[in-house]
């Protein structure tokens, strides 16, 4: 790991991959801002959902258990059970970073799935904080605008049925989802999860079937051998 | 619903913080990251199936399930996220208006 500043011809393509991302994601905030309000949440609601959570995973969790009825405090639950992941990417980055106090704190808040991507493929620590910082900033930027004019334009649909958003909430997950679905075993955890939810729906609160299905990844955790996965 | 925001919004700092600050050897047990790889996993597939086939307490089969099938194709044929969200609502609206 080399400490050596970067050059102008270095930084560049960094940049640039950062603003790609952002402007990718923001398509995620687009529709995150409308399926927020079409759960009944108010705008100013969605849009402190994307500047003080700031994880896209959790926040979708929030808003779909508030959608399916559930209560807030399910909605918080699954929210920061989505969250624990954000802390093992920390575990990856601290050394790679190496920051600490304010600087620590700050960072703290853009650690997310791209941020942390665009970070730990770097040759150098310099390289690796500029990937963290910019690509953290582009998408925090572009997020939360995504989502506030999502907001606004779910905000003009008085019935989220007629266009079908209730069904693009569950599109969403999946396309969350899919990415994590190439292996085998996250395939029987996936489809026995969404067995359990289902079996609950009839008898529990709604937002409990969720919150239980986080016990199947607790006994698969338990109970699966370490494989080697690629 | 504000209380359950700002807890929540709270809680995930927490845990990004944990991440940066905590010694490795606290969190890296081999049990603890499989979990932790898990829960996305079945989070995500329990929200969308109480999403797509859920009404209040009843399980339900109706056109959310058409908009998922079309979900999985577009997936599966590498559509960007825009695409496969909004197609899935269109699918929807389309069976609907049926």
């Amino acid at each position: 790991m080399t400490l050596l500043p970067l050059s102008r011809s270095e930084r560049w393509p960094i940049l640039r991959d950062a603003l790609a991302v952002g402007v990718a994601t923001g398509a995620y905030g687009i529709s995150f801002g409308a399926v927020a309000v079409s759960s009944g949440l108010s705008v100013l609601q969605a849009c402190a959902l994307s500047l003080l959570m700031f994880t896209g995973a959790s926040q979708f969790a929030f808003v779909g258990v508030i959608a399916a009825g559930g209560a807030p405090v399910s909605g918080a639950l699954a929210a920061i059970l989505l969250g624990t992941r954000n802390a093992l990417y920390g575990l990856r980055l601290a050394p790679l970073l190496a920051w600490t106090g304010l600087r620590r704190l700050g960072a703290a808040h853009v650690l997310i799935d791209e941020s942390t991507a665009m970070s730990l493929n770097r040759a150098s620590q310099p390289a690796a904080r500029l990937g963290f910082v910019s690509t953290g900033l582009a998408v925090f930027v572009l997020w939360n605008a995504a989502t506030l004019a999502g907001a606004l334009a779910g905000t003009a649909i008085s019935d989220p049925r007629t266009y079908g958003l209730d069904a693009a909430v569950g599109a969403a997950f999946l396309a969350l989802l899919w990415p994590r679905l190439a292996s085998r075993r996250n395939q029987v955890v996936a489809v026995l999860a969404a067995a359990v939810a289902l079996g609950l729906v009839p008898f529990t609160a709604a937002g409990v079937p969720v919150l239980a299905a986080a016990g199947v990844a607790l006994l698969a955790g338990l109970l699966t051998r370490p494989v080697v996965e690629h | 619903m504000w209380l359950a925001i700002l807890a929540a919004a709270l809680g995930c700092y927490a845990l990004k913080l944990a991440g940066l600050s905590l010694p490795h050897r606290v969190l890296a047990n081999p049990v603890a990251e499989r979990i932790a790889d898990f829960i996305p996993v079945a989070l995500l597939a329990a929200l969308i199936a109480v999403q797509v086939w859920s009404s209040g307490p009843s399980l339900t089969i109706d056109a959310r399930t058409a908009a998922l099938a079309f979900a999985v194709a577009a997936l599966l044929l590498r559509a960007p996220f825009l695409v496969v969200v909004i197609g899935a609502a269109v699918v929807a609206a389309l069976i609907r208006m049926a």
